[in-house]
């Protein structure tokens, strides 16, 4: 039973595209349009009437120049009811979580009834801009009444100021990449290369075993695409089929050629994709004949210094999430863990089960535990199917509800690292 | 109630409202024209008025034209004329009056003939820039001409070339087009029509504006335009009229092969205006409008326009069941017909969910709606917004998720009884609140309703090919169909836009029934040894769009053959087709679409008779034709007679019907009026008369079917003599196309 205060909140139906390589198949499509294609067909195979739908919380990490509240874009492109509200939210990777527990609070409270919350990420498709020299005279020759004041705006521009600049992945306040941060982590909790190894080949094993055997079929829809619809992505094309662990030794390390161990191979790739769910109150499924996948009993957000470990908060979320659940690590059926870095991932673990770190950094609170390697990540992760920023936390969501469904189990927890230093983390349950 | 309400202001500026009371749209009826005089000869003496704005109270409705019942009461083309006369002098008082008091147009919502002849008439127009704001003159439509002074002022306005333009093909043009031809002198958000309106009818008045509307200003960037050259070189000086006026009739010709007199006596009149002067013009308007109104072919348009009326107020059903909200509908089949019913569906605003076998017959059914769109976006109909808007409204699958939400599934799958009883079954278990729609065009409604638990909710929706471009939808009501159905489907029909008859069930239902014997008698005439084009020309002679056989290449060979033993077999040796039909399509001649028929497909442009066809004939390639005009009467003939055994058999609700069923889904010639009309224009009698001569001389297919008999006895008609009976007020609309 839930815990949290208010109405419970049930999530009643989820999709996701093919989670692509950047620069493939849908390389075509802005985070609208896939925003668009799958709330369209969520919608529809969701059975829902337009009409109930209250609000649409929606969000994408890479921002378009063009639309500001892709959100509300999203509901109109994608044919909703125009009245139906909108506003869009941005947690680096953990950005459709927070989509998610948003619209479940609204839910909870009774300000809304019912709710599509997702995200989208075109990586193939991010916003160049240019220096701020460019950017200061191209807004003043936009005031500019006559050709000579439009002129005259770019006076003073230099041939460098120029060049374009992409998108930075970089921690804004430390400077450093992800990945960089990452090396560090690794350094300093003694992940070996070996280790980060085994579990990617890990990810795209269980990965491909899943896709192999059609458990993703009621997930993951089919995108047309192309001028004349004849281009048919039907599946992620990530995961590598027939991952062997020797190869994954063979790659150089990206971000410390001398003493890393982080390769192309071990982490996740720049991906394109979207994800939805429908969330709403128990009433209202029952209500609309809507079979709830699951309940949300309980989340929990964290923060750490980016300048210590920029992955590590989930180790501080994950207790939170299961405090506030009134559960233990032991009972839970299914831990869903977003893997940015296969290092991360091992980091996170480390400190879940770490008394050590515990009792340095939780207060002295007994530490949650083991995750039994059977309960984790069954059908791989991140590493293997993509990590499209915005709709990553909506796929594990969705994943998880699905793969309790099939072994009958009910309790799951969802544990999601994000850029600057964030933790988000949800404990799920199917009765 | 007075039509004219009229609201003076302080500053001088009278505001003349018209609204004919009791009605949905202003119409100009016979009491305009009292009503118009009383009002402008009051204001032009009141010392207190300085301005007029002349606007209409309807919502969205300026003046969408004259009073059409009017029109069709009209007993003699003299009355018709001085009908004209009338309204022309009205006009004429109304411009009379603008010299002294300028008299502002204010238009919103349609203008058109004489409501935009009464604009004309105005010494400034303004109009808003809302979508249903047209204007244009569509009387030739109607087998009519502007008769209010349009072919006057129009080409004295916008030139020539542009006038002819709008006039001879009856078209309408949005403000901005308007605003470019100089149709309208300025174009306005509806919210500030009126305070514009009489605010330039103060600057009028008072010098502050002044209207300079020079034909050509001679400046560069205006000399490089085609109709500004166009008018320099060719209106301005009288060889270059000539040979403008000759090549717009040489171009009408061939467009009406001389079935259609309006557009001629439209140019005719505009020539003389612009010769002889306006005095001259006015009053050959006025005669030419008088001829046309009493005319057969207005005479058969008005009737059919009527029906089209009439039919939008026809819920299907006679026992007043009240139809079924569709918000979303599921099409199964995303073929060039399922692809096509998705688009007129999202076109409406209506949810569509499209199911194909697999995603590569899902791409091909979006990209045909796309293509659609895209070509509407080309042609400066739709923004790429509005594209997007309608598009989103489809979504595609491969199963029958999403299809149990929807309250309509039109079935478009292959023509075979096996495979529709599947998806009968399909559908009721998927999504068993539906009603399930078939679009078959031959198969019995009984027939495939025998797989259903509900049969109540099984229903033909026979569209017709290309969807998005013929406007009828044929629904089939079967034995077991419920009121509610039907009505819920005609609703719909008339939802995307089309104009639905409603029949009763039976093999081809009406439309491919009649088509059936028609083009059997194509087929024995070319088998007996005549030339194909002969045949072709000769139905086109008679007004058809295509002749009969090229219709068979475009159609398919194969499911014309399909269809004709399909239709043999159940009403026996009457619509037994010639020996020959096999022996195409054994030929590999499928039509157009395998590139081999009757004609040639190659990449000219021009058609050319495959003439190996004739090897398949027993006369081969030695051709003798019969008379076109026998051609032309025996396959007619057959059309009639069948439509006859329709009627008389229950298949047709009413000849109404039959009528608008021919003329929108199989192109027969407007100006006939519809078979039921053609017998009652030749007389029943007649028509068995010649029924009996072709009997003697061919055989039983051509015995006069028993509903002929028994008027050719008592002497009467299919339709009543009294003309539209019941129908609301008329108007002169782009209704017809």
């Amino acid at each position: 039973m839930a815990n949290r205060p208010g109405r419970r909140v049930a999530i009643v139906a989820g999709l996701r595209t093919p989670f692509v390589k950047a620069g493939t198949s849908l390389r075509d499509l802005s985070a609208l349009e896939l925003g668009k294609q799958v709330v369209a067909e969520l919608v529809q195979r969701a059975e829902i009437p337009p009409k109930t739908i209250d609000q649409i919380v929606f969000g994408t990490v890479i921002p378009s120049v063009q639309l500001s509240n892709i959100a509300r874009e999203v509901g109109i492109a994608a044919g909703l009811p125009k009245n139906v509200d909108a506003y869009s939210v941005v947690r680096a990777c953990a950005t459709s979580l927070q989509a998610m527990t948003s619209a479940a609070d609204a839910i909870a409270l009774g300000e809304i009834d019912l709710a599509i919350v997702g995200g989208a990420e075109a990586m193939s498709d991010v916003p160049i801009s240019y220096s701020r020299p460019i950017a200061q005279a191209v807004v003043a020759a936009s005031r500019g009444r006559s050709l000579t004041e439009k002129l005259h705006a770019f006076q003073g521009v230099s041939p460098k100021d120029l060049l374009p600049v992409p998108p930075s992945i970089a921690e804004y306040s430390t400077g450093l990449s992800m990945g960089e941060s990452t090396e560090k982590m690794a350094k300093e909790n003694g992940i070996s290369r070996e280790a980060q190894d085994a579990w990617a080949h890990r990810s795209h094993f269980l990965a491909a075993q899943a896709w192999e055997s059609g458990k993703f079929r009621h997930e993951v829809m089919r995108v047309l695409t192309g001028k004349d619809f004849d281009v048919v992505v039907a599946e992620d094309n990530i995961v590598r089929k027939d991952s062997k662990l020797e190869s994954y030794a063979k790659l150089k390390p990206v971000f410390d050629k001398k003493y890393g161990s982080i390769t192309a191979g071990n982490s996740s790739p720049l991906t394109d994709g979207a994800a939805a769910l429908v969330v709403c109150s128990e009433e209202r499924a029952r209500e609309l004949g809507l079979r709830p996948l699951g309940f949300l009993r309980s989340y929990a957000y964290a923060a750490v210094d980016p300048g210590w470990q920029l992955l590590q908060a989930p180790a501080f979320s994950a207790p939170k999430a299961l405090r506030r659940a009134g559960m233990r690590l032991s009972d839970i059926d299914l831990v869903e863990i977003h893997e940015a870095f296969a290092a991360q991932v091992l980091s996170n673990l480390q400190a879940w089960s770490s008394k050590k770190f515990a009792d340095e950094h939780l207060g002295g609170a007994p530490p949650i535990g083991d995750v039994p390697d059977e309960k984790l990540n069954p059908r791989g992760g991140s590493i293997a199917l993509g990590h499209p920023f915005a709709a990553t936390g909506a796929r594990l969501v969705h994943q998880a509800l699905r793969e309790l469904e099939e072994k009958d189990k009910n309790t799951a927890l969802i544990s999601v690292c994000a850029a600057g230093g964030l933790g988000a983390a949800c404990i799920l349950e199917r009765i | 109630m007075p039509a004219l309400r009229v609201e003076t202001a302080p500053d001088g500026i009278a505001t003349v409202l018209y609204d004919v009371p009791g009605e949905p749209v202003n119409t100009l009826r016979e009491s305009f024209q009292q009503d118009f005089d009383q009002v402008f000869a009051r204001l032009s003496e009141d010392p207190a008025v300085t301005g007029i704005v002349l606007a209409s109270a309807k919502p969205d409705s300026f003046v969408v034209g004259a009073d059409v019942e009017m029109l069709a009461r009209v007993k003699s083309a003299a009355e018709a004329t001085a009908l004209a006369r009338g309204g022309q002098q009205a006009m004429q008082r109304l411009e009379e009056l603008g010299k002294r008091k300028p008299v502002v147009a204010a238009i919103h919502g349609p203008a058109l003939g004489g409501g935009l002849e009464l604009a004309l008439a105005a010494t400034y127009r303004i109009a808003t820039d809302d979508r249903r704001t047209q204007l244009g003159q569509p009387e030739v439509q109607l087998g009519l001409i502007p008769g209010a002074g349009g072919t006057q002022r129009l080409p004295a306005l916008i030139g020539i070339a542009q006038a002819l333009d709008l006039i001879l093909a009856g078209k309408s043009v949005r403000a901005q087009k308007a605003r470019k031809l100089g149709l309208v002198d300025e174009v306005v958000p509806k919210a500030i029509l009126l305070e514009i309106a009489r605010r330039r009818a103060r600057e009028l008045a008072s010098g502050e504006l002044k209207i300079e509307r020079n034909k050509v200003q001679l400046t560069l960037p205006r000399l490089l335009r085609t109709e500004v050259l166009q008018q320099l070189a060719l209106e301005d000086n009288p060889v270059g009229r000539k040979i403008l006026f000759q090549q717009a009739r040489k171009a009408l010709l061939a467009k009406t092969h001389g079935h259609y007199p309006a557009p001629e006596r439209a140019l005719e009149a505009i020539r003389i205006g612009v010769e002889k002067g306006a005095e001259e013009g006015h009053r050959a308007e006025a005669s030419f409008f008088g001829e046309l109104v009493v005319g057969d072919v207005s005479r058969r348009l008005v009737e059919i326009f009527f029906a089209t009326q009439a039919l939008k107020k026809d819920t299907g059903v006679d026992d007043g069941t009240r139809p079924k909200q569709v918000e979303k509908i599921g099409v199964l089949g995303a073929g060039l017909m399922g692809g096509g019913i998705a688009y007129v569906a999202a076109d409406a605003g209506i949810t569509v969910r499209l199911k194909d076998k697999d995603d590569a017959a899902l791409g091909r059914g979006l990209k045909q709606i796309t293509s659609i769109f895209d070509e509407r976006m080309r042609r400066k109909r739709l923004t790429w917004r509005e594209r997007d808007e309608k598009l989103a409204l489809i979504t595609g699958t491969t199963d029958y998720t999403g299809m149990r939400t929807a309250d309509v599934i039109v079935e478009a799958v292959f023509e075979d009884l096996k495979v529709k009883h599947g998806v009968v079954r399909d559908v009721e278990r998927e999504a068993p609140n539906a009603i399930i729609a078939s679009n078959t065009s031959s198969i019995p409604i009984g027939l495939i309703a025998e797989a259903a638990s509900r049969p109540d909710k099984v229903v033909g929706m026979h569209f017709f090919s290309p969807v998005h471009r013929m406007p009828l939808l044929e629904v089939i009501r079967g034995r077991s169909t419920g009121s509610e159905t039907v009505a819920t489907v005609v609703a719909l029909g008339k939802k995307l836009g089309k104009t639905v008859i409603v029949v009763n069930d039976g093999p081809g239902f009406y439309t491919s029934r009649i088509l059936a014997p028609y083009v059997n008698e194509a087929a024995f005439i070319f088998n007996d040894g005549a030339a194909v084009e002969d045949i072709d020309r000769a139905l086109v002679e008679f007004g058809f769009p295509v002749g009969p056989l090229q219709l068979l290449d475009e159609v398919g060979i194969d499911v014309g053959s399909k269809v004709a033993h399909v239709m043999h077999e159940a009403f026996g040796a009457r619509l037994a087709p010639p020996a020959g039909f096999e022996k195409l399509v054994e030929n590999g001649r499928l039509g157009r679409k395998a590139k081999k028929g009757f004609y040639l497909y190659g990449d000219g442009k021009t058609k050319e008779v495959d003439r190996s066809v004739y090897d398949l004939t027993p006369q081969g390639h030695k051709r003798t034709s019969p008379p076109p005009a026998e051609i032309a009467e025996r396959c007619v003939l057959q059309m009639v007679n069948e439509a006859a055994h329709c009627l008389g058999e229950g298949i047709l609700r009413s000849a109404r019907d039959g009528d608008v069923g021919a003329v929108f889904g199989l192109g027969w010639p407007p100006f006939r009026g519809g078979p039921f009309r053609y017998a009652d224009t030749l007389g029943p009698a007649h028509v068995v008369e010649r029924l009996r001569l072709y009997q003697n001389r061919y055989g039983a297919r051509f015995a006069p079917a028993p509903a002929l008999l028994q008027l050719a006895q008592s002497g009467g008609k299919f339709h009543a003599p009294a003309r539209a009976p019941g129908n609301p007020p008329g108007q002169v609309a782009a209704e017809l196309r």
